[in-house]
């Protein structure tokens, strides 16, 4: 038994009272949960404290989070690793008041981004006290109570966008479909999601562009673009890649893999979506696919990304783009000049002669065949890394025969990324 | 006032099931539950699914095993459906969507389960009841102008016409707080099952016996109530469930001394032996001093190939990171018997009928019985998904014959008068509803448990009834409309300790050892006095105890060896 002081963001409609914070002292084992520590304070101290909970095993997504400024599952975080976490974080802030005082993204600042997230007053305790685990509803959601959110507005519907539901053509067999036993095991990665929310909360996408499909969406529709069953391939890739919220509009972050308590990777997902795109030649308005060849291709040719020939080899790519560009490359390009200039501005990109084509350096000594040799090996490798199937690095260690986590870097689905 | 043909309260496997066969009929249909439908506790199943869809594997020995299992308590006409009807569902499920595992030849692959003479135990990972409740919602979704979904709108009473009949129900809507009476020509129960009466359970928090109380107090018998399981492997203190799949893929169970000491109890099946045969040779080693000194004994899985638990136990995996902070894949787990599943319910035909005209019951809810005196693993899956579809299609062709009765407004104010007698209690006027809760969890896992009797049975129907009276002046703290989350607990409390007496009372009345009933004052199953089921009907005296014969129709009772 060990005590702890939840700081939780609370927020009672029908009060009339804006949202703020309050700390409850709970006690119990550390290896007990951070849902535990608030059922404790629900039980013992005010029951109209609301959180949505059943399983408290982390399979019915219904305690998505954030702790500390993490997007999580209340039930699947030990509040003892919680307090360490708490603590870490207001050392390295050198203080030792709690981290909703200060203003981390994503903690203490409300819900930014969000309709009807009301504006709060950040807390801050007595220096010398006991640093709070601090706990407040999942971001890009609007507020209902508490720590429940309205996950039908900003969850569901994009669910519901990706038509997720099985397509096949044709009457169904007498049996089973006969498939491929990995293509199974490949979708069952984007099967086990239990649809908390987690990785919308955390997704920085989203809060630029609140229309992005978005992390959890997206890998609902990788679980039927993956399924060999499903007849409608083509269709859900096209109508993904052309959409402006689709799935170019994803930076990258691994915000949603770090938050998903359930290994799908919904950033993985999507890099395969993307990548089924490109197989599948589907020609995107947002010019994403092409995009994303552009930095494959010029750093296979110079190591380094030279930004001058961004733009053309996106939207005109090759010797034959640059002679006799389209039209609407032209367009693309001179659409594009505003952002350009915008990058210089900001430092984005470092200078002027740096948009100068031939001025980019080149690697030193025979880097540009190390570099050669890393797509080669990536080519010749070419195996998905489920982490369904293959388990996490760490759990690797004494298995030789599987590839290494380290490898990840190196496979395509990095390769291609912006 | 909303009205459908046919409403289904509660919406996992067997609700969902249930709406998708009504809907197929043709009529309109509305499913309620108290939570979105995809945090309901049939995610929680996680080993797999049975069928005897292998050429070389037969219905009659799925039957069999599970009648067996069952303790002969099943009943054999409902179980023979349930076998037959198997395979057919699994592939309508594959058709659907469900990711089950596949075969080097890409067709469906089994593994081993518990009780079973053959290994028929569809799976995906170990997340099977998630994979297809997801799928199910899928298909929801699909068929949005056909079904009405009502998410997180949580059901407190049944409505009865004059005629006795089952017309409706009222429901709270957890968003705002407002009150609505549901019409309805059928109403389907599909509420889950009653293991939070018990402290730890590896059942969710949403599990209440909501449906179990509801339907009694409208008058429906209920049927083996003393019947729970105890699942043999769970978490010690928090319940958490690790699934039979492990042993089912080759893990061992052994006590302190390291001995395999299933050898002693079920020297054929070993660790794949009847649940409840492996729960009490479990709490015998703990008892008579063979466990852990945290009252277990372990789990070892580490005999199973890394490769292979990473890709079939992924979920235990990260329960065993998670929950207890070990490595399952390079150390024994400890475990011990906890609370998982209520074989009893509202007694229903093969059709999902209860005794109520429109009411029908399907899932953990009902007692059909296909599971009799113990449940075997991945039946019960197949359980919600076989009596889901009988109890959906028999709900809609009823609702085609029948007209509309509109219920009676009163079960509305009635209901609105509890609601408010709850929140005028003051704080302080009696004990927390969460207090009530706790005491009521820890005397029925220590007296309603593996194994029982008279005195302590009796102490734990005493306690019930204390409690009962308590709960009348418990208070809570919010009065408020939005997800009052704290009023909900109060009419659950109530939902609780209507079926923990039921339990209770079904435990003292059944003087034998069956199934998951042991009692340590009458160790021997007695077939002459009790090979029979026993029903429970609510009177203002408490439940009247009845009896009704239990239906064999070609495998006779025999001793019951594994």
């Amino acid at each position: 038994m060990a005590d702890y002081t939840i700081k939780v963001r609370r927020y009672q409609p029908e009060s009339g009272d804006p949202a703020y914070w309050e700390e409850f002292n709970v006690e119990l084992d550390p290896s007990l949960s951070v849902l535990d520590g608030l059922l404790q304070a629900k039980d013992r101290e005010d029951g109209s404290l609301a959180v949505r909970c059943s399983c408290r095993a982390a399979i019915c997504g219904s305690c998505g989070m954030k702790v500390n400024g993490q997007s999580t599952l209340g039930c699947k975080t030990q509040i003892g690793e919680a307090q360490e976490q708490a603590d870490k974080m207001a050392s390295a802030l050198g203080t030792t008041a709690d981290v909703a005082s200060t203003p981390i993204r994503g903690v203490g600042g409300g819900t930014e981004g969000t309709e009807s997230g009301p504006d709060i007053e950040t807390a801050t305790i007595p220096a010398g006290g006991p640093v709070p685990i601090v706990i407040e509803p999942m971001g890009n959601m609007p507020v209902i109570k508490d720590l429940v959110t309205d996950m039908e507005s900003t969850h569901w519907t994009k669910i519901r966008r990706v038509t997720p539901w099985l397509l096949p053509h044709g009457e169904a067999p007498e049996r089973e479909y006969i498939v491929e036993p990995e293509s199974m095991i490949d979708i069952t990665q984007s099967m086990a999601c239990i649809q908390c929310g987690a990785c919308v909360s955390s997704c920085l996408s989203m809060e630029a562009d609140p229309l992005f499909i978005g992390p959890a969406a997206l890998a609902k529709a990788y679980r039927f673009v993956g399924d060999p069953r499903d007849a409608e391939t083509s269709e859900r890739l096209t109508d993904l890649a052309h959409d402006p919220h689709g799935i170019y509009d994803c930076t990258h972050c691994f915000s949603c893999v770090d938050a998903c308590p359930k290994g799908v990777a919904p950033m993985d997902q999507i890099m395969r979506l993307r990548r089924k795109a490109g197989e599948n030649g589907i020609e995107d308005p947002n010019s994403g696919h092409s995009h994303e060849m552009a930095f494959v291709n010029i750093i296979e040719k110079k190591g380094t990304l030279d930004e001058s020939l961004l733009l053309q080899e996106s939207f005109a790519p090759g010797v034959l783009g640059k002679l006799m560009p389209t039209k609407r490359a032209i367009k693309e390009m001179i659409g594009s000049l505003p952002t350009a200039v915008r990058g210089i501005k900001t430092g984005k990109m470092r200078s002027l002669p740096k948009l100068i084509p031939g001025v980019h350096h080149k690697l030193p000594g025979g880097a540009q065949d190390d570099v050669k040799a890393i797509y080669k090996h990536a080519e010749e490798h070419n195996e998905e890394f489920n982490l369904y199937i293959k388990g996490e690095e760490g759990e690797l260690a004494d298995e030789p025969d599987i590839e290494k986590g380290a490898e990840r870097s190196t496979s395509p689905a990095n390769a291609e990324a912006k | 006032m909303p009205s459908h043909d046919v409403l289904v309260i509660g919406a996992g496997l067997a609700g969902q099931r249930a709406a998708l066969a009504a809907a197929e009929q043709g009529v309109s249909v509305g499913i309620v539950s108290k939570v979105h439908p995809v945090r309901s506790h049939s995610n929680a199943a996680q080993g797999g699914i049975n069928a005897a869809l292998n050429p070389d594997d037969s219905w009659e020995s799925h039957a069999f095993d599970t009648v067996k299992g069952s303790d002969y308590l099943g009943d054999q006409d409902a179980i023979e459906i349930m076998a037959r009807e198997a395979p057919e569902e699994i592939l309508h499920m594959e058709h659907l969507g469900v990711t089950f595992h596949r075969n080097e030849e890409g067709k469906l692959g089994t593994r081993a389960f518990g009780g079973a003479s053959a290994a028929r135990t569809y799976y995906v990972a170990d997340i099977t009841g998630q994979a297809i409740m997801h799928v199910l919602y899928e298909q929801l979704m699909k068929y949005s102008e056909q079904i009405t979904r009502y998410e997180e709108w949580f059901s407190s009473s049944l409505a009865i016409d004059e005629n006795g009949e089952c017309c409706g129900v009222v429901t709270r809507n957890v968003a705002d707080g407002s009150m609505e009476l549901f019409q309805a020509k059928s109403v389907i129960l599909a509420t889950g099952g009653s293991g939070q009466i018990w402290k730890p359970t590896t059942n969710a928090l949403i599990c209440n016996g909501d449906g179990i109380a509801m339907a009694y107090r409208v008058g429906a018998k209920l049927m083996d109530m003393e019947m729970i399981q105890y699942h043999p492997t769970t978490l010690a203190g928090k319940g958490f469930l690790i699934t039979e799949g492990a042993r089912g893929e080759g893990a061992l169970l052994l006590n302190k001394n390291g001995e395999r000491f299933m050898e002693k109890y079920a020297p054929n099946k070993m660790e794949l032996a009847s649940r409840d045969v492996v729960s009490r040779a479990e709490q015998t080693e703990i008892n008579e001093g063979r466990g852990f000194p945290d009252g277990t004994v372990a789990l070892d899985i580490t005999v199973v190939p890394k490769k292979r638990i990473h890709e079939a136990l992924r979920e235990i995996v990260l329960v065993g990171r998670d929950f207890a902070g070990v490595d399952i894949t390079r150390e024994p787990i400890h475990i011990k018997p906890g609370n998982h599943y209520t074989m009893g319910g509202v007694k229903t035909d093969v059709e999902g009928r209860t005794d109520i005209p429109g009411l029908y019951a399907a899932g953990e809810v009902a007692c059909v019985s296909v599971h009799g005196g113990n449940r075997l693993g991945a039946n019960s899956l197949l359980d919600t998904l076989i009596f889901g579809k009988h109890s959906g299609r028999d709900a809609a062709a009823r609702a085609l014959r029948t007209d509309w009765s509109k219920p009676s407004g009163k079960v509305l104010e009635d209901e609105q008068a509890m609601i408010d007698d709850i929140n005028g209690r003051e704080k302080g006027s009696g004990r927390r509803v969460s207090e009530i809760k706790l005491e009521l969890g820890q005397t029925m896992d220590g007296k309603v448990a593996v194994f029982r009797d008279e005195a302590g049975i009796t102490e734990a129907l005493e306690t019930v009834r204390r409690l009962k009276e308590e709960a009348k002046t418990a208070y809570i703290d919010d009065h408020g409309s939005v997800f009052n989350q704290d009023l909900l607990g109060a009419i659950e409390l109530g939902y609780m300790l209507d079926v923990a007496e039921c339990s209770c009372i079904g435990a003292l009345e059944r003087k034998e050892s069956r199934g998951a009933q042991y009692r340590t004052d009458y160790p021997e199953r007695n077939d002459e006095e009790w090979l029979k089921h026993i029903n429970l009907e609510k009177t203002d005296e408490g439940p009247e105890i009845s009896y009704s014969e239990v239906t064999i129709t070609q495998w006779q009772p025999e001793a019951r060896t594994y």
